[in-house]
């Protein structure tokens, strides 16, 4: 749905010239949810500004909804959806104008019926008559969704769908789009700089810092891939117990890192629910006892660390 | 490194086709001339939802037509008037006054709309880009035919005295110049982008030129090197050719040379302005 070679924006400044997004390689495949993850300034708005024809790239290439970015844009346009992060309605025009004139630009054959089944299901029903000034923050974003998708577009593009909305809307947001994705097969690229919201939401994730893509999969394979599960071994009897276990567990095939802290020794392990059983008899074997196990999943921002360097929150 | 989709690769929609040959020339203008209309009843019923502003916008002008015109009345004879009626040299003036700034800020509108992204929206649509720019431009010009219409009104009122086919020509000529005007102050929005850099840029530009036009008191009561100067500005021409209009030299050189200008300025503006609504990061 989305492929991309070497797409890269360089901005000229008084300062000489800015590498917004230096050579990004991505694939997007129909009826995906695929999350970019960054920090602000990462280059998140402006691949996402490419690849919807608002700006041109100024090197590589990508193919959009099966029409080539650069050579037919107006073919691209027709087949996406976007939805940019402070939304683009016109506070003072009212509900129904704004989608009726929305349905007409991309040539809707059934727009009344269209606009009305779009209201019903974003529960926007009763709203026309409003200006979308005086919508609620949930309300109007529904309305931007509704924008996005008057035309039905097999492929949207959402830019920080969730950035200002309440935590209540946040969930009703993302479960509209899942709902969009599982009945018409909708294939979504979000930006996002929310873990919970590229966790919860994304079936593969895209890490972008300082203009370039350094880490893709699933949110398990990236928390697993990159920063391993952590196991947490608290052990009982005697001040060397857990230089012990350590030394029991050295050369044991699924451990990337062992840290002794006090009583406790902390694993870091390739694939823990698998590992745990083994951990455990090993260390039985050698008569280390064990009084506490803790399996923790790595967060991506854990992963976002791992790879960058930095915090999420702190490069934020 | 490519970070391929695990998904194996499943027939992309579309597939590998370019797309469909593009839409012959015709099919895009019809398109341009329908995403105009679109664009033109969008903004129509936005300005109709602040009546007021229209009102308000004529009111300048207005003030000029009731506060300054009677001073002008009093003065007979004065050499550039050329014995003529002085409302006949005062309301052409007001009329081009009202279309330079009426539409010179109109730009204010774009970068609002710039603002809530209401543009960019648009800009993600099919819509044709010339239509984002007609579509605006025309409104604009809507409203300064009516504010114009009641200008001549009260101007009649007052003792404004013209033949009707002088009246209709000097309002064509302030119609060419408001498309014209409108045109340039939307380029300029989406130069500047912001209020603060939008708002002194453009009166640097419209005083010296409201003044170099003569709009006030005929050009040919300057000194000579002001009369010079300003016959560099566009608008002296279109000022003296409203002028003429009014007093039913249809066929002198003045409107000869105001019409030349004027289709000069518009065919410069619009294309100047298009380029700008067609350009990527418009």
């Amino acid at each position: 749905m989305i492929e991309t070679r070497g797409l890269a924006r360089t901005f000229t400044t008084k300062h000489g010239a800015v590498e917004a997004v230096c050579g990004v390689d991505l694939t997007v495949a129909p009826g995906e949810i695929v999350g970019f993850l960054g920090p602000n300034g990462a280059g998140k708005t402006t691949t996402l500004r490419m690849l919807t024809t608002l700006l041109a790239p100024t090197a590589g290439s990508a193919t959009v909804a099966g029409h080539d970015l650069r050579s037919d844009p107006a073919a691209v346009r027709r087949r996406i959806g976007y939805v940019a992060q402070g939304g683009g309605a016109d506070p003072l025009v009212p509900v129904r104008e704004e989608l009726d004139l929305q349905a007409r630009l991309y040539d809707v054959p059934d727009r009344g019926e269209r606009i009305a089944r779009l209201c019903g299901r974003l529960d926007l029903d009763g709203l026309d008559g409003r200006l979308t000034a005086e919508l609620s923050g949930g309300q109007r974003r529904r309305l931007d969704l509704a924008l996005g998708l008057v035309h039905r577009p097999p492929l949207l593009f959402l830019d920080e769908p969730t950035t200002g909305l309440d935590p209540q809307s946040r969930g009703n947001l993302w479960e509209h789009i899942r709902r969009m994705r599982a009945e018409d097969g909708t294939t979504v690229f979000l930006t996002t700089h929310y873990l919970d919201e590229a966790d919860a939401l994304c079936d593969r994730i895209l890490i972008i810092d300082r203009g370039r893509i350094v880490a893709a999969g699933t949110p398990a394979e990236l928390k697993r891939r990159i920063a391993g599960d952590v196991v947490t071994l608290e052990l009982g009897d005697g001040p060397d117990a857990a230089a012990r276990a350590r030394d029991a567990l050295s050369g044991h095939p699924g451990i990337r890192e062992a840290a002794v802290t006090g009583d406790t020794l902390r694993l870091t392990v390739e694939n823990g629910d698998r590992e745990l059983m083994t951990l455990v008899r090993t260390l039985d074997a050698a008569g280390v006892e064990l009084a506490a196990l803790h399996l923790t999943r790595p967060s991506l921002d854990d992963v976002f660390l791992t790879v960058t360097g930095r915090s999420l929150r702190d490069a934020a | 490194m490519s970070y391929s989709s695990t998904v194996p690769q499943a027939a992309e929609a579309g597939g590998t086709s370019r797309g469909p040959a593009r839409p012959p020339r015709t099919a895009s203008f019809g398109r341009a001339v329908r995403d105009t209309r679109l664009i033109f009843v969008r903004c129509v019923r936005q300005t109709l939802r602040s009546k007021v502003a229209v009102v308000f916008g004529a009111l300048q002008p207005l003030l000029y037509l009731v506060l300054f015109g009677p001073l002008l009345t009093e003065l007979p004879g004065v050499a550039g008037f050329g014995g003529d009626d002085a409302w006949r040299v005062l309301v052409p003036g007001i009329l081009i006054q009202l279309a330079l700034f009426g539409a010179g800020f109109v730009g204010f509108g774009l970068i609002a709309e710039l603002r809530s992204g209401v543009l960019e929206r648009l800009r993600v649509t099919p819509v044709s880009r010339v239509a984002l720019l007609l579509g605006r431009v025309l409104r604009d010009t809507l409203v300064l035919v009516v504010q114009a219409v009641m200008l001549l009104a009260v101007g009649i009122a007052l003792g404004l005295r013209a033949p009707f086919g002088g009246i209709v020509l000097g309002l064509a000529f302030v119609v060419l110049l408001a498309l014209s005007i409108a045109s340039l102050s939307y380029v300029l929005a989406l130069m500047t982008r912001r209020e603060d850099a939008f708002a002194p840029l453009l009166s640097t530009v419209t005083l010296p030129l409201m003044l170099l036009s003569g709009i006030l008191l005929p050009m040919s009561m300057a000194p000579g090197w002001l009369d010079v100067v300003s016959r560099f500005t566009p608008f002296r021409y279109v000022v003296d050719a409203a002028r003429a209009a009014f007093q039913g030299r249809y066929s002198s050189a003045a409107v000869l040379e105001g019409a030349a200008v004027m289709a000069a300025m518009l065919v410069l503006s619009v294309v100047l302005g298009a380029h700008r609504f067609r350009r990527e990061n418009a």
